[in-house]
């Protein structure tokens, strides 16, 4: 019998060898493990075995037949691995293809840089304050120390509606909106659109956008404003951009101050986008002035404050190199979806 | 103000500062310099020469060949002009030479002959007539017989100066004057400074025998000063006049003239010089004006004042109105022979009314409005003599009259060096800022400690004023930048800021592009947009200057600037626009009262083939992504902007928050717009109101759903809308979802009829549906249905 088990084993190997595909192996697997197959029927021919040879004869008749069964799943799995490799080559595509996306539209670029303006000032405990376009004489000038006959009243500068009220010329009066009604310790920005009654041309829109600072309690200084201004500007501008202050006059800050940016272009030799100077000017400032706080309620002698005042539209030109400050309002698409 | 650099140096030491060096250091301690420019910059090796030999040219009827000695050499030069002559002097612009305007000179042939330069006109230099005293002749410029040759043509015209244009602002009169910025000049690098004493003599008359001076009003005219000068010669000033009064932008008149203009420009005291012939009984009264009286001012036109004009009149009429203009009838004229000059300072305020109400802003005005000095109206007048004895054109009478009017005392303001320290952020001696204010003629007294300003120094009013003083010299940059220290503060947005932003990302999501539109706009977007004269939307605020009609009412609604957008981009060939603005509109409210701004939502799109679905599924995205709820859309049948049959307003509660369609074809065909477009406005304060902000956690279903699909005919008018509202309430709590699937008009279903159907979903919280239990609401579903709707199940 042991002959006889050694002549299947060496017939099932031969016979697994020459199996080419799925088919011939479950034929395979029938002739020799099957219910009616050869090796079965050696081990229902065991009985007339004698005690000491069965369970020899049994073990090896089992061991082939183990031995058989996990090739033919070795096999069948290796087989089935190929085909399964030549169907995902035949399904490959055409990556380059464009996606199937969900057009989406674009922030325009004024907010994008007022958002980053505003997250960046938010962290340094400022809140956001908002007022009205349409504004009283008081809010807009008298308040701020430019009292009637100021030449910074004149018509051709602002929008009147009335004798006492214009369209805001400044975000200024947004300081004293919220002065009368709050209380130091005040941190707040209010970014808003002004007017000014300037013909439209690459540099000028008699609409445009401006953010004022303020910041008002005890014990505030000059050397504040000039440290809040450049952590903004270097939050803009990067951690690079080097700026500088320089004296100026605002009826409402005293001293007052701009602060201009090493001009990016040239870094500081002059060049046409700085008009050879080197530096060009990005926002207003000072501290508030002692007749402003004044005439808010708060007491000068107790209380100081700075102020400051940013064109968000230059911002953003000198951020992306936008040379015309109309394509703002136009809204082409074709520019809108650049940002 | 342009000044050339060389001034300063009467007053103070310059020596050794280049003009990058000047700009920078006077643009930090407050006098921004807008630029230093060379005057003759465009103009290089040019110089004098005189003309030794000239022939016919062998090949030309109309040029000529000169020999022209340059004094180191001897050129020729061939010229088609008519003028020249042997022995003249003129501008030799040599081989390699630069003229204004780009212009290269090269050695060339001229018809064959060769030429080693150009004889220059005065316009090839740049010049015009009034740069030079002697008769413009056509052709070259024939220089004076006894110029120097070989010289350069830029010394001759004084165009070897640095000119220095300076931006002042509106709280330094005092630097609207040479002497002002000389003196800041000097502090800024820390040099002496001083103006010399006006010396000059007079002869054994006086002023007072001929003329008399009366102020009317002292309010209005704070100091009149008056001299006279006798045996007046008008004529050309003296080049270094000319010169200095061109590179700050003055062009030479007369001698008399050029005097009143350089005392502007040295002491910016505007002067005024009268002919004596003119004023009628030797009188000068300084009055208001009556009301209708007419002057012809110096330019010829005549104005019409009233009394709150100051002039200043004769003993029959007025000759110059007050700081603004003289008048044409005392101008200074050729024949001149006895001179008047006014120094005198006048009110701000009333300067600055009579210039804006006669649209006339003279250098004179341009001054007087921002507030002069009115110790500085001697010392102009004198140096005026001092200047007439000095180019010998006319005797100075002796003595002034000098009339003060209600001059302010000079303010005191006490110094608190510890005050200032802790204002500006820095610690330094009172020594020390004692010594940064006196520069500025600011009186500092130690003992007292009181300081008292300069009678120029309007501006110094107050302690901050002064700690703007000291930072301006201690250095705005030497200030240490510091982090706001005290009680802080916390940062945040505000609801509705969160809101805001919440919606735009949302949109842009949605594939729509956030957009800026003027809040002006034009009266006849009302018109385009077919609103009925009576609607409330016309009524609006206007601009009292608008720049022009298109920009002269605040818009009342969003809806026309979008339009307007979408417009814009259709015209400019892009085949679709997917917009959206968040932005206010202005509703007025009574006279004299601020409108209302309330903020509005406006979406807008176009692209061939969207539908009003298109726009309503962003509306409806947005609603879930801000969790607002309850909103619905109801038929909107009167509102003209849109097409009646496809737009909806929306409501909450009953209350109308927005309106949204398609706009409707008159009103595309008014803007412009080739294809159907979508238009929605909504309010962000009434959609702020519908968000529920409530949101708590409800437990996953634990139990299955069960599906059931349901298609019914109905009329072709019956809304899908009804038709879910009838199935919401038939099947009480456990209908959890219905979804349209299908819309059908047409063969298969009878005329005028629509099949319409939904899948339902029913579940229940707590346990699973039995089949019993979801037919019995189905059956209700279908009963409601046939009785409500009229529908009939397929």
């Amino acid at each position: 019998m042991k002959e006889q088990l050694a002549e299947i084993r060496r017939a099932a190997e031969e016979h697994l060898k020459k199996a080419q595909n799925v088919d011939a192996l479950e034929e395979l697997r029938v002739k020799y493990l099957g219910k009616k197959g050869e090796l079965t029927a050696i081990l229902k021919g065991m009985g007339a075995l004698s005690a000491d040879e069965r369970p020899k004869v049994g073990a090896l008749a089992n061991e082939i037949r183990e031995l058989l069964s996990s090739e033919i799943d070795k096999k069948k799995a290796e087989m089935a691995k190929v085909l399964r490799d030549a169907k995902l080559q035949s399904e490959m595509i055409d990556i380059t293809m464009p996606g199937k996306k969900q057009e989406i539209g674009n922030l325009h670029p004024l907010t994008k840089v007022l958002n980053e303006f505003t997250d960046a000032v938010i962290g340094m405990g400022f809140q956001i304050a908002e007022g009205p376009d349409v504004e009283t004489d008081y809010y807009n000038f008298e308040a701020l120390n430019i009292p009637k006959n100021h030449p910074a009243r004149d018509t051709q500068d602002s929008f009147y509606i009335e004798d006492s009220i214009v369209l805001r010329t400044q975000t200024s009066p947004m300081q004293i909106r919220v002065m009368e009604n709050t209380k130091p310790p005040i941190r707040v920005i209010a970014p808003g659109m002004v007017y000014r009654s300037d013909s439209v041309d690459a540099t000028h829109s008699p609409i445009f956008h401006q953010i004022e600072g303020l910041v008002v309690d005890k014990g505030i200084t000059m050397a504040d404003l000039k440290g809040t201004l450049e952590a903004l500007i270097k939050s803009i501008y990067g951690n690079d951009a080097v700026c500088r202050f320089r004296p100026h006059h605002f009826p409402f800050t005293e001293p007052s101050l701009e602060a201009d940016r090493r001009c990016f272009n040239c870094e500081g030799k002059g060049c046409s986008v700085c008009k050879g100077e080197g530096w060009i000017e990005i926002l207003g400032g000072g501290m508030v002035h002692p007749k402003v706080l004044k005439n808010c309620g708060i007491d000068p002698e107790i209380y100081s404050g700075f102020a400051f005042g940013i064109g968000l539209e230059r911002l953003v030109m000198g951020r992306y190199g936008i040379n015309d400050i109309r394509l703002f309002f136009e809204n082409d698409v074709k520019f809108l979806k650049q940002f | 103000m342009k000044v050339p650099m060389s001034w300063f140096a009467d007053y103070t030491d310059i020596s050794g500062i280049t003009p990058k060096e000047y700009n920078d250091a006077l643009t930090m301690s407050g006098s921004k310099v807008e630029a230093v420019e060379n005057m003759g910059k465009d103009i290089q090796n040019v110089v004098t020469g005189k003309i030794l030999e000239i022939e016919n040219h062998p090949d030309s009827d109309h040029m000529v060949i000169c020999k022209v000695d340059v004094k180191d050499e001897i050129l020729q030069i061939v010229t088609g002009a008519p003028n020249v002559k042997v022995g003249q002097i003129v501008p030799v612009a040599k081989n390699d030479s630069y003229l204004p305007g780009g212009v290269h000179i090269k050695t060339g042939k001229l018809r064959g002959i060769e030429s080693q330069g150009m004889l220059c006109s005065h316009e090839e230099l740049g010049l015009s007539e009034n740069d030079f005293p002697w008769e413009a002749e056509y052709g070259i410029l024939i220089l004076p017989e006894d110029t120097e040759i070989g010289i350069d043509i830029k010394d001759i015209f004084g165009l070897n100066e640095d000119v220095v244009e300076f931006e002042i602002t509106s709280n330094r009169p005092d630097c609207f004057s040479v002497i002002g910025l000389a003196r800041e000049t000097a502090a800024t690098f820390k040099k002496p400074f001083s103006v010399a004493k006006p010396e000059f003599s007079e002869n054994s008359e006086n002023i007072c025998d001929t003329l008399s001076v009366t102020v009317e009003n002292p309010e209005k005219c704070l100091r009149y000063c008056a001299r006279m000068v006798k045996n007046v010669k008008i004529g050309p000033s003296p080049a270094w006049l000319v010169h200095r009064l061109k590179a700050s932008g003055i062009r030479s008149i007369n001698n008399i003239v050029d005097i009143t203009n350089y005392i502007l420009l040295e002491y910016g005291q505007p002067m005024h010089a009268f002919d004596l012939r003119h004023l009628s009984g030797g009188k000068i009264i300084v009055r208001d004006a009556k009301d209708g009286e007419i002057i012809k001012t110096l330019d010829e036109q005549d104005r019409v004042l009233n009394s709150s004009d100051l002039v200043i009149a004769d003993a029959e009429k007025a000759v110059a109105i007050a700081g603004v203009m003289g008048g044409f009838n005392s101008e200074i004229e050729d024949d001149t022979t006895t001179v008047i000059f006014e120094s005198a300072t006048f009110d701000a305020v009333s300067v600055r009314l009579t210039a804006q109400k006669a649209g006339l802003r003279t250098e004179s005005s341009a001054r007087f409005e921002k507030g002069l000095d009115p110790y500085n109206t001697v010392p102009a007048i004198e140096r005026a003599a001092e200047l007439i004895e000095e180019l010998g054109c006319g005797e100075n009478v002796g003595g002034m009259i000098d009339i003060k009017g209600n001059i302010k005392p000079q303010r005191v303001i006490k110094f608190r060096p510890e005050k200032i320290n802790a204002f500006l952020g820095i610690n330094i001696s009172k020594e020390e800022m004692a010594n940064y204010l006196r520069p500025l003629e600011i009186k500092v007294d130690m003992d007292k400690m009181e300081l008292t300003p300069p009678s120029f120094r309007p501006d110094l009013e107050a302690e901050a004023d002064i700690a703007e003083e000291i930072a301006r010299f201690y250095g705005y940059n030497n200030i240490p930048n510091t982090l706001i220290s005290g009680e802080s503060t916390k940062g945040f947005y505000s609801g509705k800021q969160i809101f805001k932003k919440n919606l735009s990302n949302l949109l842009t999501a949605q594939g729509m592009n956030e957009i800026f539109s003027f809040t002006f706009t034009t009266p006849a977007v009302f018109d385009k947009l077919c609103l009925p004269e009576n609607s409330p939307l016309r009524n609006v605020l206007r601009l009292r200057n608008p720049l022009g009609e298109d920009t002269s009412v605040m818009r009342t609604t969003a809806i026309g600037t979008m339009l307007d957008m979408l417009s814009y981009n259709y015209n400019h060939k892009n085949d679709s626009a997917y917009l959206f603005e968040i932005c206010k509109v202005f509703i007025p409210k009574n006279q004299g009262e601020l409108p209302f701004e309330p903020e509005k939502l406006a979406i807008g799109m176009y692209k061939k083939g969207i539908d009003f679905f298109d726009i309503k599924g962003v509306l409806e995205a947005v609603f879930d992504g801000l969790n607002i709820k309850g909103i619905n859309f109801e038929r909107l049948s009167n509102n003209p902007i849109f097409h009646p049959g496809r737009s909806a307003k929306l409501t909450s509660n009953g209350k109308e928050i927005g309106v949204v369609g398609e706009i409707h074809p008159t009103v595309c065909e008014n803007f412009e717009i080739g294809l159907p477009c979508y238009v929605a406005e909504l309010d962000i304060l009434e959609m702020l109101s519908c968000v529920d902000s409530n949101i708590k956690y409800k437990a996953l279903p634990k139990f299955p759903a069960a599906e059931r699909d349901i298609a019914v005919l109905v009329d072709r008018a019956t809304a899908v809308g009804e038709l879910e509202a009838t199935m919401i309430k038939a099947s009480g709590e456990i209908l959890e979802d219905i979804k349209l699937f299908d819309v059908y008009e047409g063969d298969r279903v009878p005329e005028g009829k629509k099949s319409v159907a939904f899948a339902l979903k029913f579940r229940a919280a707590d346990r699973s549906l039995t089949s019993d239990e979801i037919n019995r609401v189905f059956n209700k579903i279908v009963k409601d249905l046939e009785y409500k709707n009229k529908a009939q199940l397929r």
